[in-house]
């Protein structure tokens, strides 16, 4: 198709550089310059989607970001874009798009019968009518989901690249139009950092649509003359199809830099297809310009119906002609300048114009042009299927309630609405400012904002709509913004004259009266009628936010931008009262659509998140090591050999290392070397135990607790010296208990002297455990490793395969074991000495599982799995570590408030099933009793929960085979050794259970100490 | 996001602070001889104040120092940063 409602000449389209393009699968001609939607238009396209609930066939509104219907499915494949608007989307050569929530096709949508059942489908329909049976909402949902659905999410991963970008600034301007446009030259001119962003490709804003004149010349001319000074300022940064998103506190700002978009898919090159802007700014202007309203009248969806403003941006801004005969329907003087412009590009042009008698300069300049003007009247009906083919039009009445008289008709391809302006205050009020609504202008204007957010809002979105005072508050405000940013003096240019428009006040008329039931929209993408908004307030939604939830107005892709203020002033009409007290719903961000992939930015993949690994590393990934993630350590969970299942490698793990000799890398351990005169003080209060009888070379087990007296660390803490001590935290709460010390040593205990460094990652660490160790370990150390030299709880310092170390003689397996620390750069050299010497003693590397499985044996706990922070050290049975002496440690007074004296309290017990096979899940609940057949409603109680579960190859069951063992927290559990307890499972069984004492190998503890 | 001037660094961005409740809570001194009450309200018992707030932060992405700061927590604005142990200052609409 050629492009028949292309004019002759004119717009700000490239002419020479024609391309091409497809949607729906049909191919069209544009231009360089040109969006979707002007392209579209050019080639007499009208009907490009459908309405989201009744399937209406729908055309462009709007020429902007507001546009609610004419979101296409942009791309295929990897690359492709749902919801898309395509008023925004600039053209190039290739593009591909598809009309969305239509079925099979645009044309013929089989969901249009929504439509003839429109009077069974109202607002909160479904709320209404698919709550019963509730079990049945999943299956409804699925069904409406689909039936209801917009674009199609690409299945693919995004093949695109993104960034995000930190940045201060001096003043930040919001929008690019004339008033920002003047706000930067002044601010700029001060030397301050200035950046001024704007959604379109080029800057100019209204401007880019119109032929205002400034200083007698083209406004374009001023655009440009602006843009070259600004250019000459090296601290002025000038972002076109950058959208400012989200306002927040302290004037922190987003936007959202389009790099390569308008170049098509994979043709950006080396470059970033968008970018995500996190701005700092000192000061912000506000500049983003109106959004103009439509008029909610009978039958106002049919393709062809647009906004006033974008029918004339798409005349002068494109080049194109929307329509032959177009009939433009205003409440203000504004749809007038469309009239003109119009008639002038050739179309036969009428006005039917609300107001009683206009007069002004632009109705007088239009009716010169031979613009057929229609005084005090109203639409009250529109006719044609996929586009409009003309409107039935009636005289008002007096006060505009009704129509009176007998209608007639025009015939007409295009309705211009000109329903006025809301100033596009969402930004303004992101940032928490408050709005004032201006009874005689008909909007919400920006009142005051919040101190922490210093912004000056100017130009259209300050409600101030005339060209030349639109210049003289951006100059001004330029100079201001730069002054408060501590540049210039704050002292403005005289604004230049420009176009100026005596303009005759607006008639609000938020519902345009007709005869008859017809259906009048004012939110056109989710079908909300001024009837959903009557029908909301009449079943009791008075708070806007109920009725916007209820009838889903403004909860589209536009997030209401032309229908939220037309809602307020049709619900406040139905409410009885006055705009004010409706009050506006809240504006968040994003203000547009914006791309996960661009809040994602790099941050995705290996960067999303840091992986923390040890000097050992290299050995566990090229011995097959399966990792599970502790905190943000990649730590080895279990090392399968070829063929064996976890479970298989577990038990292998487990029997080796209690029967000859494994080995763990332990590095992750939390370390903290604590240092100075107060240090034994400062154990003193975090731990419940008593430290200064702990001599120099020895380790002692503690935990902490916090002042509820309840356990949240462990570990062994080791003294170096009189007043040097190396402490262990748990791996995944390493930097909470530094914290910790941090914490008291500042804020009440200034007065120690105490350093304390974490040294997690300066020492590597490698575990050997079993009776063996010893033996392996004495050939490669000149460390006398005699019990006597080196008991027990005891450390010391050498050489250990020719790297310094600190050995401790610290188990968390109940064997005898030998923590082995060295400088972390030679962690890697001792594990593979420590594996190659062992191979004559069948070493086994061993994983996080079998260290659980190994301390469950012997009932050492692991803070955070066996305790939940409801856990004092009485209840995990540790009344051995709480000081009967000690005045005061962290928690103490706590063991005696009331709920931790009454008693019933959960204790740690050990559990041994009947079925020795069965390994009860951790998590698993105890029943206090159990009933086999419990009466309906009658629930038994939890008396407790499994906290940890295992087979374990170490303990035998009665067929001399491995068994399964568990931990639990148990009501009164300590008091309970010997009965037997009921576990209820998921799949229905009831497993019985053993409670017994929480260890179950070596009691004595003989094997730990040899 | 909210500026937070630490008294040590300066003006920083809010990620890198941790948040630490109220301020001036002192442990007491001897709390063997406290009531259950008196230990409840230290351990448990915050304002939880609609307007003028004094409040801990820590620098935790930085010099990882501990002070106070007052704020309106109606407006988020900051009205002082202090060091720990220096004494609270008045500030305009503190009620308390």
């Amino acid at each position: 198709m050629s492009q028949s409602y292309r004019l002759e000449s004119g717009g700000k389209i490239d002419r020479a550089k024609p391309l091409s393009f497809t949607f729906n699968g049909k191919s069209y001609g544009g231009y360089q310059g040109d969006t979707l939607a002007s392209a579209l238009i050019a080639n007499g396209v009208k009907l490009v989607g459908r309405s989201f609930k009744y399937h209406r066939p729908r055309g462009f509104l709007s020429a902007g970001s507001d546009e609610p219907n004419a979101v296409v499915q942009l791309e295929e494949g990897a690359y492709t874009d749902p919801n898309t608007r395509a008023t925004v989307v600039e053209l190039y050569d290739g593009l591909k798009a598809a009309s969305q929530n239509c079925w099979p096709s645009v044309n013929h949508d089989v969901g249009e019968i929504n439509s003839l059942f429109a009077r069974f489908l109202p607002a909160g329909f479904y709320y209404k009518t698919f709550m019963w049976p509730p079990k049945l909402w999943m299956w409804y949902e699925e069904r409406i989901r689909h039936a209801a659905g917009m674009g199609v999410s690409p299945m693919e991963s995004d093949p695109d690249k993104y960034e995000n970008l930190y940045t201060h600034c001096d003043v930040l301007i919001a929008g690019g139009g004339p008033a920002g446009l003047a706000a930067a030259l002044t601010a700029g001119r001060t030397g301050a950092r200035v950046i001024i962003a704007d959604e379109q490709d080029q800057m100019g804003g209204a401007l880019l649509s119109s032929h205002d004149e400034i200083d007698g010349k083209p406004a374009m001319v001023w655009v440009e003359e602006t843009l070259a000074e600004l250019a000459t300022m090296p601290e002025v940064r000038i972002l076109p199809r950058t959208t400012v998103t989200g306002y927040y506190d302290y004037n922190w700002l987003t936007a959202l830099e389009k790099v390569t978009d308008h170049k098509g898919p994979g043709n950006g090159g080396d470059s970033v297809r968008q970018r995500f802007w996190k701005i700092r700014a000192k000061q912000v202007v506000l500049a983003t310009g109106a959004i103009e309203r439509p008029l909610v009248f009978a039958e106002n969806d049919r393709p062809g119906i647009m906004m006033a403003s974008a029918v004339r941006t798409y005349i002068n801004r494109y080049g194109v002609l929307p329509g032959k005969e177009i009939l433009v329907f205003a409440n203000n003087d504004s749809g007038y300048l469309t009239a003109i412009d119009a008639i002038k590009a050739g179309a036969r042009v009428y006005v039917a114009d609300v107001r009683a008698n206009p007069q002004g300069d632009l109705v007088k300049q239009a009716e010169a042009l031979g613009v057929k003007i229609y005084r005090n009247t109203a639409i009250t009906g529109t006719r044609g299927r996929k586009a409009v083919t003309g409107a039935e039009v009636m005289e008002l009445n007096e006060d505009g309630t009704d129509v009176v008289g007998s209608h007639y008709s025009i015939d007409c391809d295009i309705i211009a609405m000109a329903g006025g302006w809301n100033p596009t205050v969402h930004l303004f009020s992101q940032s928490r400012g408050k709005l004032r609504w201006d009874e005689a202008a008909t909007m919400f204007v920006p009142k005051e904002g919040v101190a922490i957010n210093p912004s000056r809002s100017v130009g259209c979105c300050n409600g101030t709509m005339n060209l030349g005072a639109v210049l003289a508050e951006g100059l001004g405000a330029g100079v201001r913004a730069a002054r408060d940013a501590g540049f210039g003096d704050g002292s403005a240019p005289e604004a230049p004259t420009a176009t100026i428009v005596a303009e005759e006040p607006v008639r609000a008329m938020w519902e345009v009266p007709c005869h008859g039931h017809k259906k009048k929209f004012h939110e056109f993408q989710n079908d909300s009628t001024s009837a959903d908004l009557q029908l909301a307030t009449r079943e009791g939604m008075l708070s806007v936010e109920h009725t916007k939830r209820y009838t889903t107005t403004g909860m589209g892709t536009d997030q209401g931008k032309t229908s939220n203020v037309t809602g307020l002033g049709i619900m406040a009409a139905a409410q009885n009262r006055g705009i004010p007290a409706v009050g506006t719903t809240t504006f968040r961000p994003p203000y547009t659509p914006q791309a996960f992939g661009a809040i994602t930015g790099q941050n995705r993949r290996e960067l999303f998140e840091q992986n923390r690994t040890t000097s050992m590393q290299p050995w566990h990934e090229s011995h097959g090591a399966v990792f599970e993630d502790v905190g943000d350590w990649k730590r080895p969970w279990y090392f399968p050999k070829p063929g064996e299942s976890m479970h298989d490698a577990v038990q292998r793990e487990c029997k080796a290392t209690r029967d000859g000799v494994g080995i763990m890398d332990a590095s992750t351990l939390g370390k903290i070397d604590i240092q100075g005169p107060d240090s034994l003080q400062l154990l003193e209060m975090l731990y419940t135990n008593a430290w200064a009888k702990l001599g120099i070379g020895r380790c002692r087990y503690g935990v902490m607790l916090n002042e509820h007296g309840m356990i949240f660390d462990d570990g062994v803490t080791t003294r170096l010296g009189e007043n040097h001590f190396h402490m262990t935290t748990t791996t995944g709460g390493a930097a909470r208990v530094m914290g910790w010390l941090e914490e008291w040593l500042q804020t009440e205990w200034p007065d120690m002297q105490v350093y304390c460094t974490s040294v997690t990652e300066q020492w590597a660490v490698a575990t050997i455990s079993g009776p063996r160790a010893r033996a392996l370990l004495s050939e490669l150390t000149d460390i006398d490793l005699d019990v006597d030299s080196l008991p027990f709880m005891g450390m010391t310092e050498g050489n250990v395969a020719g790297v310094p170390a600190r050995v401790y003689r610290i188990s968390f397996t109940g064997e005898v074991a030998f923590e082995i620390n060295v400088p972390q750069a030679h962690g890697l050299h001792l594990w593979e000495t420590l594996m190659a010497l062992g191979e004559k003693y069948d070493i086994c590397p061993y994983g996080t599982e079998t260290m659980h499985v190994l301390r469950a044996e012997k009932g050492f706990i692991i803070v955070g799995q066996d305790t939940d922070g409801t856990c004092t050290p009485m209840d995990v049975g540790m009344d051995w570590i709480v000081s009967k002496k000690k005045e005061d440690f962290l928690g103490k007074r706590s063991f005696s408030r009331s709920d931790n004296i009454k008693g019933n309290r959960k204790e740690l017990v050990g559990l041994l099933t009947e079925d020795p096979k069965i390994v009860l899940p951790e998590g698993a609940h105890i029943a206090a009793e159990t009933d086999p057949k419990p009466a309906m409603g009658k629930y038994t109680k939890a008396a407790g929960h499994v906290t940890s579960s295992y087979m374990t190859p170490n303990i035998t069951g009665p067929d001399g085979e491995g068994r399964s063992i568990a931990l639990a927290v148990l009501r009164n559990g300590q008091s309970r050794h010997g009965e037997t307890i009921t576990v209820p499972l998921m799949d229905g069984r009831m497993v019985k259970a053993l409670v017994t004492e929480p260890i179950f190998f070596d009691k004595e503890g003989e094997r730990t100490r040899g | 996001m909210l500026t937070i001037k630490c008294p040590w660094c300066g003006d920083r961005d809010l990620t890198e602070f941790a948040a630490g409740g109220e301020g001036h809570i002192a442990r007491p001194l001897e709390p063997a001889t406290q009531s259950d009450a008196e230990w409840g309200d230290y351990i448990y018992t915050r304002k939880n104040t609609k307007g003028i707030h004094y409040e801990r932060w820590m620098h935790a992405q930085g010099c990882r120092r501990w002070f106070n700061a007052v704020r309106d927590t109606v407006s988020d604005e900051f009205l002082a940063f202090y060091k720990t142990g220096e004494p609270a200052p008045k500030v305009e609409g503190d009620g308390s």
